[in-house]
Parts: structure tokens; sequence; C-alpha cells
């Protein structure tokens, strides 16, 4: 499995560590209520097809969210966390990193 | 006190194993350049000739040398870092964190494709560049100078596991050449 690496192109999968599903970058408010938070915490989807990640690429220090297929193993996607998280800034000016 | 001389990790290193060669390298001073966020240290770097390096890309002048090094991060190397520098960026003195070495030979390539997944292929990895990746388990900055010529740096706690690793690889590499 090899990972394009917005910064370095595309690596192998043994200089990246997996961290999670890519919901973590879009974090509730802090009294949106327990249920938003119960799921926030500890329920994921196990999608047999197109989902979205966050790895880390050790060498450079990246964190990058990774849209991919379970089923093709296909990289879709790539781009930095850093852009994400401004885009979802953008989104929701309420909501805090 | 004492008379403390200073050296450095694998001091005097020079192994030539079949076709590749394993040499100590002392690159001078090394500052990690982190800019701050937003800020431009381009006009910091002119009075060395240099500017930020996009990423994988290496800028020499005047002796001197700026090599990316992660993201939004780059390494001064073989001088010392202007004044006007510390306040758009964050400076770190690395010239004793780290460990350098030189990586010669027709076998080069070959001796550390055994070490890194990286694609050390001239059309992917090409001469002149930089590529931040793992040697094993160590992490570390691969400065291409020529086809068959690297230099290559990790921690430098991590010297004698380099040497290890290197030594052992070249020895396998001249090994199978034999048969």
């Amino acid at each position: 499995m090899r990972i394009p690496c917005p910064c370095c192109g595309s690596r192998d999968r043994r200089e990246f560590t997996y961290y999670g599903a890519a919901v973590f970058l879009d974090r509730p408010a802090p009294d949106a209520g327990l249920e938003a938070w119960d799921g926030y915490l500890h329920l994921r989807d196990n999608p047999a097809g197109v989902t979205r990640d966050l790895w880390y690429h050790d060498p450079c220090a990246a964190w990058i969210e990774v849209e991919r297929d379970t089923l093709t193993h296909r990289i879709l996607s790539t781009h930095l966390v850093e852009d994400a998280a401004a885009a979802l800034r953008a989104a929701r000016p309420e909501a805090q990193p | 006190m004492a008379d403390l001389k200073p050296t450095v990790p694998l001091a005097g290193l020079n192994e030539a194993i079949g076709r590749a060669r394993l040499a100590a390298l002392d690159p001078g001073r090394v500052t990690s350049v982190a800019p701050w966020p937003g800020r431009n240290v381009d006009a910091a770097l002119a009075p060395l000739g240099l500017h930020f390096p996009p990423p994988g890309t290496v800028i020499a002048a005047q002796g001197a040398r700026i090599a990316w090094a992660g993201r939004q991060l780059a390494f001064l190397i073989g001088a010392e870092p202007p004044a006007a520098l510390a306040g758009v960026a964050a400076l770190t003195d690395q010239s004793d964190g780290w460990v350098w070495v030189h990586l010669s030979g027709a076998d080069a390539s070959a001796v550390l494709a055994r070490l890194t997944p990286l694609d050390l292929r001239p059309s992917a990895f090409a001469v002149g560049t930089v590529a931040r990746t793992v040697i094993n388990h160590m992490q570390a900055l691969i400065l291409r100078g020529a086809e068959d010529g690297f230099e290559i740096a990790v921690f430098a706690s991590m010297a004698g596991t380099l040497h290890h690793e290197l030594t052992e690889a070249m020895r396998l590499v001249a090994a199978r050449a034999r048969i």
C-alpha cells in the first residue's frame, strides 16, 4: 500500500502511522450534549467502500486526511489535516479547534 | 578541569565493503529553521543567497546549504543563521543532535534499498534533492549529492545503529555480488 503524502509524494505505508477515523476533526461543541459526545468518542462507521481517516507521515511530521476505498484499497485523495481543519473552522466558526 | 576534546559520533569512519564506501561526514553548523506560522523567512535568508526550500529541495549558495527537512522545517547547513532569522522562525542548533555519514560507490543505491522503503530510482529521487524517510526504524534525512552518493543523517544517539545497519547491508550486497 502506498499513500501520497502532500509534502513528499507517493510513499510506502511503513512510513505512516494510522490514527483513526477523520471524524476526529469534527469535534462537537462543549455543550453539544451527551449523545453527540458519545458518538464522537465511541461510535465509528465501518464502511465497505469509501472511508476517510487520519494518518501521520512520520518522516516529515505531517498529519494527513486520507480518503480511500476499503473494497479496492485505492487511495482517492489526500490532503494536510492543517487545511482540512482550516476549512472546518471556516464552515463552523463557533467550533474551537 | 579536564581538557575535553570535541569530537563527532563515528569520527574517522571510512569503510569500504564491496562496491560501497561509508565515511564520516562533518556538515558543519546545522540549524533547524521552522518559520513561525504565517511568517516568511526568505528576506532573512537572503544575505546567505538562500530562500526557504519547497518540499524535497536543497538550495546551495556560497558554501552554505538549506535543505527541506519536514513539513515547514528546513536545515540550514554549513552557515551561522543570520540574526534576522531569529525573529521569524524557531531556530534550534542541530549540529550535535544528528550524525551524518556519506554513502558512496556503485552499490550505494543497492545498499540503501535494503534499509529504506524510499524509491531510490533517479527518476523518483533525483540527484540534488532531499527526502525525509526511514532507515529501518530510524527517522532519517537523505540528501542525494550524486547518483551513487548519499548524505545520510539520523539522530546522533542512533549513530551506532546506523553504522551497524549500513555496514551489514554493505556486507550482504557485497556477498550477493560474489555469488
